[in-house]
């Protein structure tokens, strides 16, 4: 046996393997089947099949997984914690790094509770709410690309890959255009929208409009009717109602297997209740029917921003409340979003009660009535809960994501034992995990 | 005549007001540190029970589990409405019973368990570790939340024989706040290492963090900074 590849050594738990892959024949060589008919294998935490750093356990007979444990917490950062030292403006950049695929949804669970704290849900102006609306969807379209992205590449569409982040690039672009990044925005705020959508992002989202169905039907065409992508899909990592209620599975998972249960619909928030769309559902419980539901719901979200276009009326994107609302007229520079120049000029030439009104606004920030909350809204993964405690301070007293990568990253042993080993990495890219929201 | 003199006319003379241990000379409140660097200083959340009608579904919801659950005066501690959310804090020894009437009873239906977190009301309760259960009915469409309150020393029977969802978030709750779920399947810490020591979520658990120097200007560390009170 070559050195240093697949190194083994004696262990009190039995004979232990370093595999750094493509070495697998050294280690089934040196093993006895007949003695050893159980190993066990630690998928992960570094693993291109795994989402980020999430690590298996899984306890193999011959290729069939008899145990599964999913360990986590390698990417956790204390966003929690960390919020209670910052004041409830500057919580939305730490909460949009926790997903980070879907860090609007971040943001607009934190605001939506830092609003119901405050009691100012119905002062939020009408354009802020659409923008909202806006946004998000083309973040559930971006979110839902990477899936079948990664997904596709994970069973062996490498060309998928390529074509979902193609896609995704676009939307970020728009994102870009508009919030000055990419990702991680800390584009809404509680009380409104950071700055207001320029018509160069309108027209580029009007673009989208017309451009994602087709490559739509380029995916489909490209998956759908593909032999190995329904054998590696249909049929596998089954969860029906009962199992995902009881896990607490939400989002396209449940929807797979035959609940209609989207917030948006049943509990809705930021005024989707005045769009229309459909939630759509499938009956399989498998991973084919979880594509399927993802597809449709990219077509939904279209049907949204499409309306939200429209609802699209001038007028303010912030709160009234001038305790609340932010002072600074924020644009966008060479480095990102900052205060406008002639904010600046304002404060720093013409008006001192300006300039007090912005320091005292920006360092020390709004009190927020003391007491919680809790904020559910339909994240690409499920619900996302945001648990928000004030004591009456500037900070955040505690806020708890409650974080749908985390919870339905319960649902693997559930999926995976009794399967075979190759069908783990089909149904927990499934789940469509993101350690960063997971971890926090 | 006498003419009145002005009071503090003569040397010695005892001063018109004074000085109130609780006011000082200027009329301030505590350390009269108004720069910000004071530390920081939690409010008290005021708690109160709410009377009834609470509104909404919510008195639906409380007749019904005192309908169905027969040791419900022992188990309910208090009722809050608050923002348009019901809190039933509960007896710590009898959440997982209520939770298992939550979900099973036809008027009440909680299927799902939303989320269970802890918060730490250090020095403003003697029962400082709180657990929140948010419970979700898929049927009505309703929320409510269940909290209770444990000592650092106490225990809260687990959950997650009604919900298994709340598995990893009990587990969580242990790893950040050092609260004990008795009846778990696997109470050990979930994000932080397994040998980590201290419970991070704590409000005694310092943040952490080094000053960072920029040009000659020393900013101190997060949980250092001045705060405004």
């Amino acid at each position: 046996m070559t050195q240093g590849y697949a190194t083994e050594r004696e262990t009190t738990e039995g004979r232990v393997f370093t595999v750094t892959g493509g070495d697998w024949d050294s280690v089934t060589e040196a093993i006895d089947p007949l003695s050893n008919e159980k190993i066990v294998v630690n998928m992960g935490p570094q693993h291109p099949s795994t989402h980020g750093v999430l690590r298996l356990v899984l306890e193999l007979e011959g290729e069939t997984v008899t145990e599964a444990r999913p360990v986590i917490g390698y990417l956790h950062t204390g966003i929690e914690k960390n919020l209670e030292y910052r004041n409830w403006t500057q919580g939305t950049t730490f909460v949009t790094r926790a997903d980070y695929l879907a860090p609007l949804f971040n943001e607009a669970g934190y605001c939506l509770a830092v609003e119901k704290l405050l009691g100012i849900e119905d002062q939020i102006t009408e354009r802020a709410n659409t923008i909202r609306v806006l946004f998000m969807e083309l973040n559930r379209i971006s979110s839902h690309l990477v899936w079948i992205a990664t997904t596709g590449m994970e069973l062996g569409a490498i060309s998928m890959m390529l074509y979902g982040f193609r896609e995704r690039e676009y939307i970020l672009d728009i994102f870009e255009e508009t919030s000055g990044l990419r990702m991680n925005h800390a584009y809404f705020r509680p009380g409104g929208v950071a700055q207001d959508v320029p018509e160069s992002a309108i027209k580029k989202i009007r673009d989208f409009l017309t451009y994602m169905p087709k490559k739509l039907k380029e995916y489909e065409s490209l998956l759908s009717g593909q032999i190995i992508w329904q054998e590696r899909t249909q049929g596998i990592a089954v969860l029906d109602v009962t199992g995902c209620l009881s896990l607490g599975i939400t989002g396209p998972v449940l929807r797979a297997s035959g609940l209609a249960w989207d917030l948006r619909k049943t509990m809705p928030y930021c005024g989707y209740e005045n769009y229309e769309f459909a939630v759509p559902t499938a009956q399989t419980s498998d991973v084919w029917g979880r594509y399927l539901v993802r597809m449709a719901e990219i077509r939904e979200s279209l049907k949204i921003i499409e309306q939200a276009l429209d609802k699209l009326r001038p007028g303010p994107i912030m709160i009234a409340d001038k305790k609340i609302a932010w002072p600074a007229q924020l644009a966008i520079g060479t480095d990102g979003m900052g205060n406008s120049l002639e904010h600046v000029a304002k404060i720093m030439g013409q008006s001192m009660e300006s300039l007090i009104h912005h320091f005292k606004l920006v360092t020390e920030g709004f009190r927020v009535p003391a007491g919680q909350v809790y904020v559910g809204i339909e994240h690409p993964r499920g619900e996302l809960g945001v648990h928000a405690v004030s004591d009456g301070g500037t900070h955040p007293y505690r806020v708890h994501m409650r974080d749908p990568s985390f919870v339905n990253l319960q649902a693997i042993p559930a999926m995976a034992e009794g399967a075979l080993l190759a069908d783990v990495i089909a149904g927990g890219a499934s789940l469509d995990p993101v350690m960063g929201g997971c971890d926090r | 005549m006498t003419v009145e003199e002005p009071i503090g006319a003569q040397l010695d003379a005892p001063a018109q007001n004074p000085a109130s241990p609780d006011k000082g000379m200027f009329g301030i409140h505590g350390t009269g540190d108004v720069s910000g660097f004071g530390g920081l200083v939690r409010r008290r959340p005021a708690v109160a029970d709410s009377p009834r009608p609470f509104g909404g579904y919510f008195d639906e919801v409380y007749d019904a589990l005192e309908e169905a659950y027969p040791g419900f005066a022992d188990a309910i501690e208090k009722v809050v409405v608050d923002r348009g959310e019901l809190t039933l804090h509960i007896v710590p020894e009898r959440i997982a019973e209520v939770a298992r009437i939550m979900r099973d009873d036809e008027s009440l239906r909680f299927e799902l368990c939303s989320s269970v977190s802890g918060v730490d009301y250090l020095a403003t309760d003697a029962r400082r570790l709180h657990v929140v259960y948010q419970l979700t009915s898929m049927t009505y469409r309703r929320r409510v939340r269940l909290e209770v309150a444990v000592g650092v020393d106490g225990t809260v029977p687990s959950v997650t024989s009604v919900y298994p969802t709340a598995d990893w978030q009990e587990r969580e709750a242990y790893d950040m706040f050092g609260v004990v779920f008795a009846g778990h399947p696997n109470l050990t810490r979930i994000l932080m290492p397994d040998d980590w020591e201290g419970h991070p979520q704590r409000k005694d658990y310092p943040l952490g963090g080094v000053p960072v120097e920029y040009k000659g200007a020393v900013i101190p560390p997060p949980d250092q900074r001045r705060v405004y009170q």
